[in-house]
């Protein structure tokens, strides 16, 4: 029930901000509106839902700390793409490889945060995610070295589920090749 | 300051013409999409500057067009993506169980 | 005030156009395809990010606060909003545009022996 409500909210806000009306018709046909998506397709949006909304929310705004963290990472990552780009030499410079690591998180959405954040880190992208594996490809070896597993640790610490699973396994069993 | 938005619009729309040039030659298919997808996201922000010198000031028109046009794009290039996924497999070249081999 | 909050977005917006400037050099100059896909992913995301803050700081600048209007605000939000879905979907996409390409079979371009992918792939392949 409780996240019935939440998500009712979500997309009451959703709604005001992309109708921009404020007069009672829009209003209203907003609250009909919403109120239909809610109850008839409510279950998309979360697929777990053992934990409490206001977790929920505490993780959205641990998310929002984070994606502030990823903003300086993906301005590294650009000027490292102005320099490899405009430098004479860059063809030398190239060297990729495709590096093999597995990874601790459970959630499908920390999967795709993490993948995400190897998208836009200096010189990694992700090419194949299958189960707990990850496939990387790294634009040269200093990129390959960096992929160890700190941005890992900082999406585990928005989880409280990830942090228990990964403080409960033994961790370094990375094999980066 | 209508001046530096025409200025940095139009130089926005001369680099892409080098992404043209990359959708014209890509050896493969999937250069091609990688070009048109980089050029949408592009024309997004391009929609931006157009509402912001539009004379009358629309700006609020063109920011829900941006966000549709974003929106577009990205499921655009997903599909395309899910397409050539596929193609290899839906064109018969190769059986599903021994592809391994045949990359 | 409105002329720092105008250098600022100008500051954003030429920032972004730089960013822009070495994507589309590398997409153009890179030797395979998934360092281009280096290039666009990083370079894209980033400066569509920076242009469009550029302009949601220019659209701040131009509300009036003595008549305060919500659909100026509006504006800004929505700005911001097409900030986090770039920074979303971009990253997705290209995620999305490589896995189609490794699955098409486009040969990475490997100076040593290093693909982790092909050793462990042989007969497990979907």
């Amino acid at each position: 029930m409780g996240y019935r409500v939440f998500i009712f909210v979500l997309l009451l806000i959703t709604w005001v901000l992309l109708s921009g009306q404020f007069d009672a018709f829009h209003l209203i046909l907003g609250l009909i509106s919403c109120a239909l998506v809610t109850w008839m397709s409510s279950d998309l949006l979360f697929r777990t839902r053992e934990d409490p909304v206001m977790q929920r929310v505490q993780e959205g705004w641990k998310l929002v700390w984070y994606f502030l963290w990823m903003l300086w990472q993906i301005f590294l990552a650009n000027i490292a793409i102005l320099k490899l780009a405009l430098s004479p030499s860059a063809l030398q410079q190239v060297n990729p490889s495709i590096v093999h690591f597995k990874t601790k998180l459970k959630s499908d959405f920390a999967k795709f945060l993490l993948a995400n954040s190897i998208t836009l880190t200096p010189g990694t992208v992700t090419i194949k995610i299958r189960g707990d594996d990850f496939y990387v490809h790294a634009i040269n070896e200093e990129a390959a070295a960096g992929l160890d597993g700190e941005m890992e640790r900082r999406i585990a610490r928005i989880y409280r589920a990830e942090r228990a699973a990964s403080s409960s396994e033994s961790s370094g069993e990375e094999d980066s090749q | 300051m209508n001046t530096f938005f025409v200025w940095s619009g139009i130089a926005l729309l001369l680099m892409m013409v080098p992404i043209f040039y990359r959708m014209h030659i890509g050896p493969t298919a999937i250069d091609r999409i990688l070009a048109v997808n980089v050029i949408g996201t592009k024309t997004a922000v391009l929609l931006v500057f157009i509402g912001t010198i539009f004379p009358g000031g629309r700006i609020e028109m063109f920011v829900d067009f941006a966000l549709a046009y974003g929106l577009l794009n990205f499921i655009g290039s997903l599909a395309a993506a899910r397409y050539f996924h596929r193609s290899k497999a839906v064109a018969g070249e190769i059986d599903v169980e021994g592809e391994a081999e045949g990359s | 005030m409105s002329i720092i909050i105008n250098i600022i977005s100008i500051v954003f917006i030429l920032a972004g156009l730089v960013f822009f400037f070495g994507s589309v050099v590398g997409v153009v100059r890179f030797p395979d395809f998934y360092t281009r896909m280096h290039a666009a992913g990083k370079g894209d995301t980033l400066s569509s990010l920076l242009v469009v803050m550029g302009f949601a700081v220019y659209h701040l600048g131009q509300i009036h606060w003595t008549d305060f209007a919500w659909a100026d605000l509006l504006v800004v939000i929505k700005l911001l909003a097409i900030c986090a879905f770039i920074m979303l979907t971009s990253p997705t996409a290209t995620h999305a545009l490589m896995d189609a390409g490794y699955e098409d079979g486009i040969e990475p371009l490997l100076r040593k022996k290093g693909n982790a992918l092909q050793d462990e792939e042989i007969g497990d392949r979907r």
